[in-house]
């Protein structure tokens, strides 16, 4: 345990240490802000449209701001998530400080633990901007707060299991840009795999219907836990682990 | 306090160790001396299990590398060629990140990483960058790092590789100075480095041992400058040997073989001296018959000049970069 948050911490001070994170920030501020203002002003609009027009039902603030921007959050940490996965190992190898790692007193499994759980502490940065945003909600309104819990613990999982995914494709190469843009494109298939299985209805197509991130998200975004996509999200993480790990194990044997 | 038997790497094809074989004991300083590619850095990669050999078996303070790799690592310091260094830490961070992937309790964290910093004279870079630092002081923050969880062994690949004069001189004396407490293992393709450093030397080429002595032996054979094999008929072979010993400028005499009375020797001069006429005359002036005399190249003397060659290169480079 000790070995997991010495290599988190040290992970997190070179994201802090390095313009990265700082980038990575400011680029989600501007991202999200722009959505936010964007669906708050649609709402108020709506909201002065239905009075002028006399009927005057109370507008839904979770399923008009919140949902919508969730779902916006979801596909945004698929092009954000390969710029936090895509240093972790590769550049370990390129500095040649896996040697340093490798000969050290941990298990391997310690040290892939503690660099994806940086990497998940930093994007859960990233969703406290959004949180901060949505804090202004809550000062001038009443949404209901646990469907948007929910919907931030899906994308906690969700970025989990991506950026186990980003950690594999890190450890096959030292060329952190490599390993950045596979991994986009990795997220990216698992993004627009939903888009087939909108009008096809053969197998494969489910199939890969059934491997969209976003399909699983959104049920999260409703304020909804279903157990197979809760699964879903698990798969990943443990998928992308494990084959982290043994891609380290392979990489000892060929060196 | 390390042993290592019959150990063999393969990559694909490539044969980088094979079938080698040797024993350290404690508070040796052992020279791992052989030129570029003999297959020293695969050795030392093996030793502190950063992969695992093909088949032999290696073991450290009794532990085998592929059994219980965690309590081999528990107890080696390993600098490896380029030393493993984090260029957006500061000295004395990386230090205490290190030190806390060693296992040194949190307590004494500050208190080691203080001790290490005076001993290997990083103490006033402490609070700079990684990535501002000078070569001579990155391979020292990398010592440092290797001895903060005070190991029994120290592995040290090419320690001096690419410093100038001075850096090589202090880097040297540091590592002498470790000697007392720790058993350590240096590689190096610079004969000079072994006699001013070690006790102990291998030599390596391409993933052989060829000799393996302490260093005052070798460096004395090696000097021998010639060798010339004899081969002689008339007499027991103890009675020629006895003879041959006696010619002056003789340093060793070695019995190779006797087939049908034909006795060969190998005969190692004393440096400076052209013991061939003499041997001659005295094979002669005995009643034998002298059927045989030619110089042989000793094995060592080959690896020797192939050693020195690489080393002038090495100086050549040293001297180009310094322009
Ligand atoms: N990762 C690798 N893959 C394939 N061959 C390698 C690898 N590392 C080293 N070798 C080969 O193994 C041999 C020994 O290399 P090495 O142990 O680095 O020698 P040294 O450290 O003595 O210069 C060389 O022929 C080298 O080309
Ligand atoms: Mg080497």
């Amino acid at each position: 345990m000790m070995n997991i948050w010495t290599i988190s911490r040290k992970e997190l001070k070179s994201y802090f240490a390095s313009p990265i994170a700082y980038l990575l920030l400011a680029m989600y501020a501007v991202i999200f802000g722009f959505f936010f203002w964007n669906a708050v002003g649609y709402f108020v609009n709506i909201s002065m449209q239905s009075t002028m027009m006399g009927r005057s039902f109370p507008m839904d603030v979770n399923e008009m701001i919140i949902r919508p921007l969730l779902m916006n959050t979801s596909v945004v940490g698929l092009f954000l998530i390969p710029l936090i996965s895509m240093r972790l190992f590769a550049e370990e190898k390129r500095q040649g400080t896996i040697e340093l790692l490798m000969t050290s007193p941990v298990r391997d499994m310690e040290v892939i633990l503690g660099k994806w759980l940086a990497a998940l502490i930093l994007y859960a940065c990233l969703l406290g901007i959004s949180l901060l945003n949505m804090g202004f909600l809550f000062a001038y309104g009443k949404p209901d707060w646990r469907p948007m819990l929910v919907g931030y613990l899906g994308l906690i999982l969700q970025a989990g299991g991506l950026l186990a995914v980003g950690t594999f494709i890190s450890t096959t190469t030292r060329n952190q840009i490599i390993a950045g843009a596979v991994t986009f494109g990795a997220c990216l298939l698992l993004w627009v795999f939903d888009w087939v299985a909108g009008y096809e209805t053969a197998t494969w197509a489910t199939v890969m219907g059934y491997m969209s991130v976003v399909r699983h998200y959104e049920p999260f975004s409703k304020g909804v836990i279903d157990t197979k996509d809760a699964v879903y999200f698990l798969s990943l993480i443990f998928l992308g682990i494990f084959l982290t790990s043994r891609s380290l194990e392979s990489l000892r044997w060929r060196a | 306090m390390i042993s290592v038997q019959n150990l063999t790497k393969r990559y694909d094809r490539n044969v980088a160790v094979n079938e080698i074989s040797f024993e350290v004991a404690k508070g040796q300083i052992v020279g791992f001396l052989g030129p570029n590619g003999a297959g020293k850095t695969t050795t030392m990669r093996i030793l502190t299990c950063f992969m695992p050999p093909t088949s032999g078996r290696a073991s450290v303070a009794g532990f085998d590398v592929l059994d219980q790799p965690l309590e081999v690592k528990r107890r080696i310091g390993y600098l490896p060629e380029t030393p493993p260094l984090y260029p957006e830490m500061e000295v004395h961070e990386y230090l205490a990140f290190v030190a806390r992937l060693k296992g040194i309790p949190h307590a004494d964290v500050s208190r080691r990483v203080a001790e290490v910093s005076e001993r290997c004279a990083v103490t006033d870079v402490s609070r700079k960058l990684i990535s501002k630092l000078s070569k001579g002081y990155r391979q020292r923050v990398g010592l440092a790092q290797a001895i903060l969880h005070n190991p029994d062994v120290l592995i040290l690949d090419e320690p001096t590789a690419g410093l100038d004069p001075k850096q090589i001189h202090e880097t040297r004396q540091l590592i002498r100075s470790l000697a007392g407490e720790h058993t350590i293992i240096l590689s190096t393709h610079i004969l000079p480095e072994v006699e001013q450093t070690c006790d102990h030397v291998i030599i390596i080429s391409k993933g052989k041992i060829v000799a393996q002595d302490t260093v005052e032996n070798l460096t004395s054979r090696l000097r021998g400058q010639e060798a010339v094999l004899v081969e002689v008929t008339g007499a027991g072979a103890d009675d020629i040997r006895g003879a041959l010993s006696g010619v002056p400028g003789v340093a060793r005499v070695v019995h190779r073989d006797s087939r049908n009375g034909l006795h060969s020797f190998e005969v190692e001069s004393a440096p400076g001296q052209n013991v061939r006429a003499l041997l001659a005359r005295r094979v002669v002036e005995s009643g034998w018959s002298l059927h045989e005399l030619r110089p042989v190249a000793m094995s060592l003397e080959e690896v020797f000049l192939e050693l020195t060659a690489s080393e002038k290169a090495a100086e050549a480079d040293g001297k180009g970069g310094r322009q």
